[in-house]
């Protein structure tokens, strides 16, 4: 049995229906209405909402996205956490302490300026220490639930959707994962909304130094703590060189694997990476949870990487580098390459790709011409919409069909993409989530989803009638299979569940 | 390559049992069951992320260890000591099962070992591992879906098909041949006939995806069925956390343990990329490690009676450096161990052609020099478990590998 995806779906010659192509192969799939709202030119659509101010950004003054903060603002409170959690210990290690020396339970007011966990006084005092009364959940997980509901309300409220689109994409291009520490899991929303959400449509130098500036990218690639061996601080202290951000950079964010940098390059790389860090809790180096250079970790001297020499210069040695790898003709070519691939098909047209190639190159990384260069690609209309959704477009696409769900909290979405093998945030590697068809096809991956549309479709208050919808949201080109499945279904909620396992709502 | 000028180095079983037919050696398995109730299994796991081997399975008799591994390194004293495997090596204290069977001659380290890529890039070295192709570049099909193709046709092993645990199939197991996924179970089943509605319209629509869902369904009840309908799992973890590896092979245990469940399989565990703070005897890689030794306590439960049938062989796409960097953790290295545990495995050895911890004896003077080739583990374990040929595990199985000799004697 054959599991090329693109291979088996049902041959057909003529090109599939351009509406569909917006808004399922750029887009998020359609609410209803939407098809209409499109008129007679798909492109032009799609150009529409390239232009559209703003249009990718989440800010923290609208009132539609409360709870969220800033990285700086996130990080400090999750630095507050931590130390706030040491001390709880210290002092519930001191009452064991006590408790066990002073036979009566009635020393617990001495410790009345201790917060509330420590009360209650243990059982035997010789038994394990006194555990913690059930906790608030840790400002970490309310920060991401907070991020993770904007992102779901902004999937929302697209036009087509073709922004958010780009915006998962980059995030994935230059994904962190919340699995690293609690610096990561409290700024990973930020980190998108701060380095991902401002460029998306800006220049790609701006957004691989917005990226590689951002805390949640210094610690989740452990540069935080790489120190030049030469440096001040690395002759005081045992700590040095960690060569991990410097590989991902040159192998995943820009020049791609196998483009000609050697293991010399990415050490050298590494040197002048050296003192980009974040300032800490005490705020010795400045705002604590900011980005800051520490030139004390940074190793001194020239540079030579991929043969041009970067003169010792601080800070802007590495923003030097930064500068030309993102002009790299391989930086180029691994873009546009991701870029067709996402959007076109696994193995993606040469022609398109070389397209993509020279708009990014003629228009110094701009991304909207980009993006632009990517809609008036003749092959993004003429090839058979054969990839998968990804779990989070599938999961988007079903909230615009279907509405948002019977509450308004992320909890059952965020479930659902951790069933699917795409938790939010959380890749398995730093080179993100897969982008091939058949990762997401999988048979264990069919089940679920199947799981999901059963539970979405049960979920719908006032259904209508799943006829009417299939028109709404998947349009004329529905095959006559589906038509009939949908309307002959024993329910409503089964219509609604075969329009969202259907191959036209699968497939993109 | 003719089997007449490259013969097969069968095991010392495989000689007894055909008498020194060697032709016949390529569909052995199937006589050899027939004679003693010989049911293979083979199970890989995949560790994603580059094991540091010398925190794994320590040297700790090398005089250079210590000064290299630095804070983290095993040591023999101490309260955390490692546990002795022979004069030389010992396990991290992080698995006690895995030093039990090694013992009990259950369980084996291969050390020094590498894959024949020498770059540094983990997805690179992930595709080169599980692919089998001797370089990056091969992302379709796995080595251990083209051994199953590659055996007779209607053989039992081919015929049952493979085994993928978790939400993705990982690539090892990927192509041509019937593989079944399977993750612990987290929604609520749909009522009615939705499931039947659904298959029904792919394979009118999308045949693909009506393979895809329908072996989905089946895996889900078989897994469900050997449960009496009891309690289906509930995720306890990603397979990044030592609860989610414990878990997942749990039920890759039950699946592959029935009569006419997978008789290969293919697991994923990540996290394994320990550039800072990797810990030693403790801390971070311990705990993965003991995820690990989990999941081998776990087949050995589950697995029952068919453990004596079943080796383990636990891989990854390369090995660290042999010094410690400058945030305690250890960068993309070179040599690496591979793990092998199970009953048919012939165990209480490490093997290794130890090249030295040296400046001079490292590779590029920074990671363990590989010696032995991982390839040539993995053929001695298709050829003693399945009975492959050298030809075509040089051929089809590891493209452009017929230099790499399959290491024998690795199944008692």
């Amino acid at each position: 049995m054959r599991w090329r995806a693109d291979l088996a779906v049902p041959a057909s010659n003529s090109p599939p229906d351009p509406t569909l192509v917006a808004f399922n192969r750029f887009g998020l799939g359609a609410r209803p209405g939407d098809r209409d709202r499109l008129g007679a030119d798909p492109r032009g659509y799609l150009k529409a909402e390239l232009r559209r101010p703003d249009v990718a950004m989440i800010s923290l003054d609208d009132p539609a996205y409360a709870g969220v903060l800033g990285s700086t603002a996130a990080i400090q409170a999750s630095m507050a956490a931590r130390f706030q959690r040491r001390l709880d210990r210290s002092l519930m290690t001191a009452a064991a302490e006590q408790a066990a020396n002073v036979p009566a339970a009635t020393n617990a007011p001495v410790m009345a300026s201790a917060p509330l966990k420590v009360g209650a006084p243990a059982s035997p005092p010789s038994a394990a220490p006194a555990k913690p009364m059930p906790a608030a959940p840790p400002v970490e997980a309310i920060l991401y639930r907070a991020e993770a509901q904007a992102r779901f309300d902004k999937a929302l409220r697209a036009e087509a959707g073709f922004v958010e689109r780009l915006v998962y994409f980059w995030s994935n291009h230059f994904c962190v994962s919340v699995a690293k520490n609690n610096i990561v899991r409290a700024s990973a929303g930020a980190f998108e909304r701060e380095a991902i959400r401002p460029f998306v449509l800006g220049r790609f130098a701006d957004m691989l130094m917005a990226v590689e500036r951002h805390p949640a990218m210094l610690f989740y690639l452990d540069n935080q703590q790489s120190i030049g061996p030469d440096s001040r601080a690395g002759r005081n202290r045992q700590r040095g060189l960690n060569e991990n951000l410097a590989r991902e950079i040159l192998e995943l964010h820009t020049l791609g694997v196998g483009s000609g940098y050697s293991q010399a390059d990415v050490t050298s790389f590494a040197r002048i990476l050296t003192g980009w860090t974040m300032a800490g809790r005490e705020g010795r180096l400045g705002e604590p949870g900011s980005f800051v250079f520490n030139a004390n970790a940074h190793e001194p001297g020239d540079e030579v990487l991929l043969g041009k020499t970067y003169p010792a210069g601080g800070m802007g040695q590495a923003e030097a580098a930064l500068n030309d790898i993102a002009r790299h003709p391989a930086t180029a070519r691994h873009i546009a390459t991701k870029l067709a691939r996402h959007f076109i098909a696994d193995e993606p047209p040469p022609a398109a790709v070389a397209h993509l190639a020279r708009a990014f190159t003629k228009n110094d990384g701009d991304l909207r011409a980009l993006a632009a260069a990517l809609i008036d690609i003749p092959e993004a209309w003429s090839t058979p919409l054969a990839k998968m959704r990804s779990p989070f477009d599938y999961i988007a696409a079903i909230r615009r069909a279907a509405g948002p769900g019977p509450t308004n909290e992320p909890g059952q979405s965020l479930n659902w993409l951790n069933a699917l093998g795409e938790p939010l945030w959380r890749p398995p590697g730093p080179n993100g989530f897969p982008d091939q068809a058949d990762s997401w096809a999988s048979a264990e991956g069919m089940k679920i989803r199947l799981d999901i549309a059963w539970q979405a479709a049960r979920q719908v208050k006032d259904i209508g009638n799943p006829s009417d919808m299939l028109d709404a949201v998947i349009g004329p080109s529905a095959s006559p299979e589906t038509r009939q499945a949908v309307a002959r279904a024993e329910s409503k909620q089964q219509g609604l569940a075969l329009l969202l396992m259907a191959p036209e709502f699968q497939r993109r | 390559m003719s089997l007449l000028c490259e013969p097969p180095r069968p095991s010392r079983r495989a000689v007894l049992m055909t008498g020194g037919a060697l032709f016949a050696w390529a569909y052995l398995p199937r006589f050899a069951r027939a004679a003693d109730d010989r049911d293979p299994r083979l199970i890989v796991i995949v560790l994603r992320g580059a094991l540091d081997g010398l925190s794994a399975v320590g040297p700790v008799g090398d005089p250079d260890y210590a000064g290299l591994h630095g804070d983290i390194a095993l040591s023999l004293s101490g309260p955390h000591a490692a546990l002795p495997l022979d004069g030389f090596f010992a396990a991290n204290p992080a698995m006690p099962v895995f030093a039990r069977l090694f013992k009990a001659s259950q369980a084996a380290v291969v050390h020094a070992a590498a894959t024949g890529y020498r770059e540094r890039s983990h997805f690179d070295g992930q595709d080169v591992l599980e692919s089998g192709f001797s370089g990056p570049g091969h992302v379709a099909t796995g080595w251990l879906n083209r051994a199953l193709e590659s055996l007779p046709a209607g053989e039992r092993v081919a015929r049952l098909g493979g085994l993928a645990v978790g939400p993705s199939t990982p690539l090892v197991i990927r192509g041509a041949a019937p593989v079944l996924g399977w993750a612990p179970q987290s929604l609520p089943a749909p009522a009615g006939d939705l499931a039947t509605r659904v298959l029904d319209l792919y394979q009118h629509r999308d045949p693909v995806l009506a393979v895809a869902l329908r072996t989905g369904l089946d895996a889900d009840r078989m897994a469900l069925d050997d449960q009496m309908g009891a309690n289906p799992m509930k995720p306890k973890g990603g397979l990044d956390s030592a609860a989610g590896m414990r878990q997942a092979a749990q039920g890759a245990a039950r699946l592959i343990a029935a009569d006419d469940g997978p008789r290969v399989a293919a697991l994923a565990f990540d996290g394994w990329d320990t550039h800072v703070n990797e810990g030693g005897a403790t801390g971070r890689l311990a705990t993965l490690l003991g995820g690990l030794d989990g999941a081998f306590e776990e087949f050995e439960k589950g697995l029952g009676e068919r453990w004596k049938d079943t080796a383990i062989v636990a891989i990854t796409e390369f090995g660290r450096t042999a010094r410690i960097n400058g945030t305690v953790g250890t960068d993309h290295g070179t040599g690496t161990v591979v793990l092998l545990a199970g009953g048919a495995i012939k165990g209480g050895r490490v093997i290794a052609d130890w090249p030295g911890l040296k400046p001079a004896q490292l590779y590029q003077q920074r990671d363990l020099a590989p010696t032995s080739d991982v390839r040539a583990v993995l053929k001695g374990l298709l050829a003693d478990q399945f009975g492959l040929s050298a030809a075509v595990l040089g051929d089809k199985v590891f493209p452009d590998s017929g230099a790499v000799k399959p290491m024998m004697n690795l199944v008692a």
